[in-house]
Order: structure tokens, then C-alpha cells, then sequence
């Protein structure tokens, strides 16, 4: 009778008044790929705890088999079927594959003594179930990310899988491990296990799953067949906002080349780059996860020195070897994970945006002056539309999108010349990668030198005027973003 | 076999057992007398109760844990009990006080555990709480002061030996005493703890990742209670050793001994940052503490120093671990960008 294995009816959850979902549904088939796609905040994560029975919804039902369920635990929750793969994987960087396989199902068996055979033995079954290749006796801490999503989706296969949930699969995987991914979830589906796969990643959605449920702030917005989707109605299903995304054109190139790299390498990372970045332009670097994109931009913020090549500040050499010299030339850095290496989180919002220009704020006594900073943290919130109700709240209570700003207004409270950002969308919703991408394009206008580097190949070509294509440290082509495309980007890039 | 040498070389038990070679190996050429009989059997009783410290020290690091109370925790235990037994005119075995005192260190344990482990708080906050309150209640409540003699049957066990070790050249003796038996039978026990029980394995698990040992259905909270009931009565068992080897308790002396077998057990590789680490390494770099603490004397370098000595080494040894993970990983992430492993 159950044409679905899984049936969420009218949903309701408070927190503390805050009404999280209000009457949402979700329905998934044996052997779906569903996607489930919503901003941050939107109650996507209190789903699926609803669904895994980490929370207790405040009314509606959820009926897993054809069978209504009520007020389930999450081990009941395993014992139905229904497995969650968390963005953390919940390993033990620590201990071998083996016991990470191993020790959920020994564990439910309630064993006392270990068994090192048996384990061992669990262990292979698991691996030969989606036939992943790994040493066995390996630490999973030296593990890639995607191998220790595979550790964590062999683990949950282990306790006779109907539904298997995977909170943001792709998060931090490379292009060809996500094709992997992909495959290695056609091969459940045709085991008849269903997929719901949490993304706000457009082309993800298009590409592995049948169907999609999107939520809006706790509501269904809309649920269907993922053929009858397209971009700009993605788009706007997320975040509720029309958007019109123009091509963005260098204006007014200022003379003299801001920056200069002239055969800069790294031994190990990249050899041979040479570029040019006038002011009121943004560059594009692109390529994959090993091109040394990411190592090109600390070395031109100075966190690891290039050695050998040089490097050009308006026409005159300068040596970048500490992120203090880079900052002196001018030079600010959005690293690729603005959490630990962008922003102190548990320290507040305006200590975080004062903190680059610390100095400056600093009365004749070297000591920090309340009002002025007080000042400048009130006029950066405001440029930058930064959503709180409160400077002084600590910098984890923002979305990611809000706490990316807080990154980009660090940097322009110290009127740099070029702004280097490594990812600078990854992780944000649709929403504020928008408003983001405004917000760079309009600094370009304003005269500055901005370099994007990313493999969002969309983000790239949109917003840049010139792309560069690394491969392998080398920089294979330079053309005009006016003449790209993804594909022509791709094929060079692989 | 070149596979096994190679697993070798990343083992931190490696380099601590080249280190404690090369150290015997030079007090061995300055003064020749070393590898004597009774040298190594008067070390080997020198690790008994540093080394039954390090066990307990071990377990609690690798679940990510501290402890700064057992030196405290085994002083009131041995002391209370020792005291106990005289004031009732105890003339019986060794077991007696054993048992009283393990009862304690249990009981002590217990209160760690039910702050740590029970109620989360932080373990180096807590234990160096209550090695306060443990100091403070040997001193004030039970008004210690050094007792002289000690139970007749402890005082049997202090003294009997396996057995007796001579140099031939100057005659000297050296006992082996029982109570090596004790550190013996901890480490087996321990071992099969760590290794063969999902108590141990939780341990190991509770270290590498508290949250996620959680879900994957250990009880954490009870892992931890019983984690430091256990190293309590480990702790305790060293106090009354300590005592009945030394025929008399000296409450306070035993106190400040914590940093050294910490050293000791972070210098054999296990990972302060909890999760990893093996008693052989625990043991070797205990050993290596004891080695140098011992017998430095040896090779004329005055006591005074021993303590510049034991605090260089412990910034050069876990410098040089720290070195090797910090160089493996880098080995690792270049091999990425030159894409060398497919695995």
C-alpha cells in the first residue's frame, strides 16, 4: 500500500515562540532522489531532525512505510531505516576505518569485549557493499573528505538503510569526487533506498535528483518534479526576490597596474603565473581543488612566500613574505574558510570589523577609542546591510551570508587598493551571494582591483571581466569573461 | 619486513626507545656503570610507582581529559589509611590496606567523575579543585603529620623482594621489591582495557570526537564516571605502595609530582590534545623521566640541575614529536597538489 516511504504531514515546531515550521509536508517514494532546498533559516535542519527523531514535532505526523509514527527517538528512527549523514560525518579522525565501520553495530549488539576478527570482518562487508576501495587498518584523520563521506555512507548501509539523508554532501568535495558521489548514489537508488539530499546548490539539484521540495522561513513554497524547474525559478522559490543578474564590464581601468606578478612560483603549488590587475576590474582565477589556486592566494597575501618570481605594487617591487606586508601594500585576503581563518566567532561583530584597522582607531595613548570605533562599526553595518539587532552579539550568531560581509567590511574599513577572495560565496545562500556580488562590483567601480578566486564557474564568468585558468600551477588560458563559457572554462580546466 | 620498517620510523615509540638508548648508552660510557645488575633493578623499582601513575595519566589523556589531582588523591588515601590502621593496632597482610585504600581512591575517583563525566565540567578545572580540596582535607581534617612507623604487614611488603641484584664490582645490592608485581598486573589489565574492551575503544573514541561517540551509542557520561574511578583507585594503589616501600609516610611528598608524569606520558606520544597514544610508549617515556631523574648522578651532573635536565628534555622531546606530525602533514598536502596519490 505505501507508495511512499516517507510521508510528512502538516508539520509544526516552535522554539521558544519562534515558529520554525508551520505546517510543512514532504513526501518521498522508494528509490527517489529527493532534493530538499531552503536558505539558511529556512527550517530545513529542524526536518530532518523532526524526521530522524532528534526533535518531537509540536503537531502534524510523519508516516514512514505506510505506518504513522509517534514520538520516536532517534535510535528508533535507525532501526525503521533511516540513516542522516551530518556535514561533519560524525567520524573518529583517531581510529582505523575498520573500527569507525565497525563499532556502530557492535556497539547497538551491546558487545562488551571486542573482536578484533569480527570487526575487521564488518568492516569489509560494509566497503564491499558500494565497492569503496580504502585500507582498512588507515587512520580516517589522513582520509580526503570525500573518503570519510564514503566511511560515513558505508556505516549508515550497515543497518539495513530505506532512507538515507545527507545534510549538504558536496560542502568541501572537488568535482570529480562529486561525480563519484553521484554515482555512488544512483547505485543506492537502484537498491531501492531513497535519497534526501539537502543543497541549495542549483546545478546539484538539477543534476541527481527526480524530485525537489523547497521551504521559505518554516513554509513549503513548492514541491515537484525537478524537469519542470528552471534557474531563475530555483532562484526565486529560495529566497522569494527576483533577480536580475547583469554581466558585470570593466568601466574607468585605472593607468597603472595596482598589481603586478611577474613568474611567481612555489615550489609544490605553482610556477610561472604572471598577471596583470588594474584598478576597477575584477580577475577571475579559476581551476580545480589541485590547480594551486588556493596556495596563489596565500602566497599573494604573504602567508606562505612565493620563492621565486616577483611581485609588483603600483609599478615598484614589494616583497610580501607576513599578511602584515601585504596589508601595508594594500592587499586584503578573504580566505576560502572565513570560519577559522576569517573571523574570530565567539568574539563580537564590531570586534571583528575593527580589528584590521585596529591601529588607526587608537587615540595618541595607544588605547583603543570607544567612540570612534564606535563610530566605524556603526557605518560599516550599515554599508554593508549587515541583518543584527545588536554589534555587540558574538560574529556565530549571523548567517552565513551576514558573516561574509562582516569579512568583506573588515577589509574595506582599511581602504585597501586589491582585495583577494578565495571562495568568497561557498557555504552562502542564494540570497546573499547576490548581494555580495553587488557589493564587489560596485567596489570595482569604485576603482579597486578585486581578484575572485573560485570554481563557481557562473560566479566567475558573471562577475569578472577577465578569468585565468589554472591547471596542475600552470596558468593554461586567459580569456575575456564577455567571450567565455562553462564549457570552454571546463574543458580547460580538467 | 620494509613495510613494517617503514610503519616503524612514524612511530613515535621509535624515537622515545632511540632516545632512552642513546641516554643509557652515555651514562653507560661516562661512568660504566649502568648496564649493572643492580643499576637497572634499582630502576626498574624506581618506575613502580611513576609508573603506576602513568597508566592512570595515560587513560584519562586519551579521553581527551586531565588530571592534576592524583598525587593529592593517592597521599590522602595512602595517609588516611596508613593512619586508620595504626590507631586500630592492625597487625594483619598487605591485602587489608590495599583494599581500604583502593576502596578510597574509588570513592575520590567517583568525585572527579561525577563532575567531569556527569556534569561535563572541564577536567583540568576540576581536578585542580579537588586536589586542593584533597590536600587541605589530609592536613586540616586528619591534622597530618609524618608517620614514622607503619603497619607490620606493610611494612613486610615494603621490604620483601623478588629478588636481590649484586654488583659484582662494588658489591653494592639492589632489591627487586613485590610491588613491581602491582605495576605489572595494572599494565596487563589496562591493556586489555584499552585494547580488547568497548570501554577502552570509547575511551579512544571519546577522544578523537565526544559528539559524534554520542551518536554512535557510547554512553559517554559512564565512560567517564568509571574512567576516573578507575585511574582513582590506580592512583590510590601507587600512595600505598609508595608508602610501604619508603616504611613510612610522608604526606606532602608525593605533591608537584603530576607535571613529570604528564611529561612523561605526552613525551611517549600520547596526544594531549587526546585520542592517541599506547602504553608502550606511556612507559617509555616514563621510563626515560625516571632514567634521567635517577641517574644523572651518574655522570656527574649535580641534583641541583637534574630539574634544568628534565625540563630541557621535555621541551626537546615533544618539540621533536610536534616537528614530525607537522612535517607528515605537510608531506601529505603536497602530495595533493602534485596529485602523487591516488588513493
Amino acid at each position: 500500500m505505501a507508495d511512499s516511504i516517507l510521508r510528512a504531514v502538516d508539520i509544526q515546531k516552535s522554539f521558544a515562540g519562534v515558529h520554525a515550521l508551520k505546517g510543512v509536508a514532504l513526501d518521498i517514494a522508494p528509490g527517489e532522489i529527493h532534493c530538499l532546498a531552503g536558505e539558511n533559516g529556512s527550517g530545513k535542519s529542524t526536518l530532518i531532525k523532526i524526521i530522524s527523531g532528534v526533535y518531537q514535532p509540536d503537531g502534524g505526523h510523519i508516516a514512514f512505510n505506510g505506518t504513522k509514527l509517534s514520538r520516536i527517538t532517534p535510535i528508533d528512527a535507525i532501526l525503521l531505516g533511516i540513516q542522516v549523514i551530518y556535514q561533519d560525518f560524525s567520524v573518529f579522525p583517531n581510529l582505523t576505518v575498520m573500527e569507525n565501520l565497525a563499532l556502530n553495530s557492535e556497539l547497538s549488539d551491546k558487545r562488551k569485549i571486542v573482536n578484533w576478527q569480527r570487526m575487521r570482518k564488518i568492516a569489509e562487508e560494509a566497503v564491499a557493499k558500494i565497492n569503496f576501495q580504502v585500507d582498512l587498518d588507515a587512520l580516517v584523520g589522513t582520509l580526503t573528505v570525500a573518503q570519510k563521506q564514503m566511511v560515513a555512507i558505508c556505516r549508515a548501509l550497515m543497518f539495513n538503510a530505506r532512507l538515507i539523508i545527507m545534510d549538504e554532501p558536496t560542502t568541501a568535495l572537488t568535482r570529480k569526487e562529486v561525480d563519484a558521489l553521484f554515482k555512488v548514489i544512483l547505485r543506492l537508488k537502484a537498491q531501492g533506498i531513497s535519497i534526501l539530499f539537502v543543497s541549495h546548490k542549483l546545478n546539484e539539484v538539477f543534476e541527481i535528483s527526480e524530485r525537489f521540495t523547497i521551504l521559505r522561513n518554516g513554509e513549503l513554497v513548492i514541491t515537484g518534479n525537478t524537469r519542470d524547474l528552471n534557474s531563475s525559478r530555483f532562484s526565486y522559490y529560495m529566497t522569494g526576490r527576483e533577480f536580475t543578474d547583469g554581466q558585470f564590464t570593466a568601466e574607468n581601468l585605472g593607468g597603472t597596474p595596482l598589481l603586478e606578478v611577474k613568474n611567481l612560483g612555489l615550489s609544490g603549488a605553482f610556477e610561472g603565473i604572471s598577471f596583470v590587475l588594474r584598478g576597477g576590474e575584477i580577475l577571475g582565477i579559476t581551476g580545480l581543488l589541485d590547480s594551486g589556486r588556493s596556495e596563489l592566494a596565500l602566497a599573494l597575501f604573504g602567508i606562505r612566500e612565493a620563492d621565486s618570481g616577483e611581485i609588483l605594487i603600483k609599478g615598484k617591487g614589494a616583497r610580501i613574505n607576513t599578511p602584515q606586508a601585504a596589508i601595508e601594500q594594500g592587499i586584503g585576503l578573504v580566505p576560502e574558510d572565513r570560519l577559522s581563518e576569517g573571523l574570530f566567532l565567539p568574539r563580537s561583530i564590531s570586534d571583528n570589523l575593527i580589528i584590521a584597522e585596529i591601529d588607526r582607531l587608537a587615540n595618541r595613548f595607544k588605547v583603543l577609542d570607544k567612540k570612534e570605533r564606535a563610530r566605524e562599526v556603526d557605518r560599516l553595518i550599515a554599508e554593508f546591510a549587515i541583518a543584527t539587532p545588536n554589534p555587540l552579539n558574538a560574529c556565530q550568531t549571523l548567517s552565513g551570508g551576514n558573516q561574509q560581509r562582516v569579512v568583506l567590511g573588515k577589509w574595506l574599513a582599511c581602504n585597501l587598493d586589491v582585495l583577494v577572495l578565495n571562495g568568497p560565496t561557498v557555504g552562502v545562500d542564494i540570497g546573499s551571494k547576490h548581494d555580495i556580488h553587488g557589493i564587489l562590483q560596485n567596489l570595482a567601480r569604485q576603482g579597486m582591483g578585486i581578484i575572485i578566486i573560485s570554481d563557481d564557474l557562473p560566479e566567475v564568468i558573471r562577475n569578472c571581466s577577465r578569468v585565468i585558468v589554472l591547471k596542475s600551477g600552470r596558468i593554461v588560458e586567459e580569456m575575456d569573461a564577455a567571450e567565455a563559457t562553462e564549457q570552454a572554462i571546463l574543458s580547460r580546466m580538467m | 619486513m620494509g613495510r613494517r620498517l617503514k610503519q616503524l620510523t612514524k612511530r613515535n615509540e621509535t624515537y622515545v626507545s632511540l632516545v632512552v638508548l642513546a641516554l643509557c648508552l652515555l651514562i653507560e660510557v661516562r661512568s660504566g656503570q649502568f648496564f649493572t645488575a643492580n643499576n637497572l633493578v634499582d630502576i626498574a623499582s624506581a618506575m613502580v610507582v611513576p609508573g603506576l601513575f602513568a597508566v592512570g595519566t595515560f587513560m584519562v589523556i586519551v579521553s581527551g581529559g586531565i588530571d592534576v589531582s592524583f598525587p593529592a588523591l593517592a597521599s590522602l588515601t595512602s595517609y588516611a589509611t596508613t593512619k586508620m590502621l595504626l590507631d586500630a593496632g592492625y597487625t594483619g597482610g598487605v591485602w587489608l590496606p590495599i583494599l581500604i585504600s583502593m576502596a578510597m581512591g574509588a570513592l575520590l575517583g567517583a568525585f572527579n567523575g561525577i563532575f567531569i563525566g556527569l556534569l561535563g565540567l572541564p577536567a583540568m578545572i576540576v581536578t585542580l579543585g579537588s586536589s586542593s580540596v584533597f590536600k587541605g582535607v589530609m592536613q586540616g581534617a586528619l591534622g597530618s603529620v609524618q608517620l614514622a612507623v607503619i603497619p607490620p604487614g606493610m611494612r613486610a611488603f615494603g621490604t620483601s623482594s623478588l629478588f636481590t641484584a649484586t654488583n659484582p664490582v662494588s658489591g653494592l645490592t639492589s632489591r627487586m621489591p613485590v610491588g613491581f608485581l602491582a605495576l605489572v598486573a595494572i599494565l596487563l589489565l589496562s591493556f586489555f582495557i584499552m585494547r580488547y574492551t568497548f570501554f577502552g575503544r570509547g575511551i579512544y573514541a571519546i577522544g578523537g570526537n565526544e559528539a559524534s561517540a554520542h551518536r554512535a551509542g557510547f554512553n559517554t557520561k559512564r565512560t567517564k564516571f568509571l574512567l576516573y574511578v578507575f585511574v582513582g583507585m590506580v592512583a590510590s594503589l601507587a600512595g600505598l605502595i609508595r608508602t610501604c616501600m619508603m616504611q613510612q609516610n610522608h604526606p606532602t611528598n608525593m605533591l608537584g609530582m603530576e607535571m613529570n608524569i604528564i611529561a612523561g606520558v605526552v613525551l611517549g606520544g600520547t596526544a594531549i590534545s587526546g585520542g592517541a597514544g599506547s602504553l608502550t610508549g606511556c612507559m617509555l617515556g616514563t621510563l626515560l623521566i625516571v632514567i634521567v631523574e635517577n641517574s644523572m648522578i651518574l655522570i656527574g651532573i649535580p641534583t641541583i640541575w637534574k630539574s634544568v635536565f628534565v625540563g630541557a628534555l621535555i621541551i626537546i622531546g615533544t618539540g621533536v614529536s610536534a616537528y614530525q606530525v607537522v612535517r607528515a602533514n605537510r608531506v601529505r598536502s603536497t602530495r595533493r597538489l602534485t596529485g602523487e596519490s591516488k588513493a
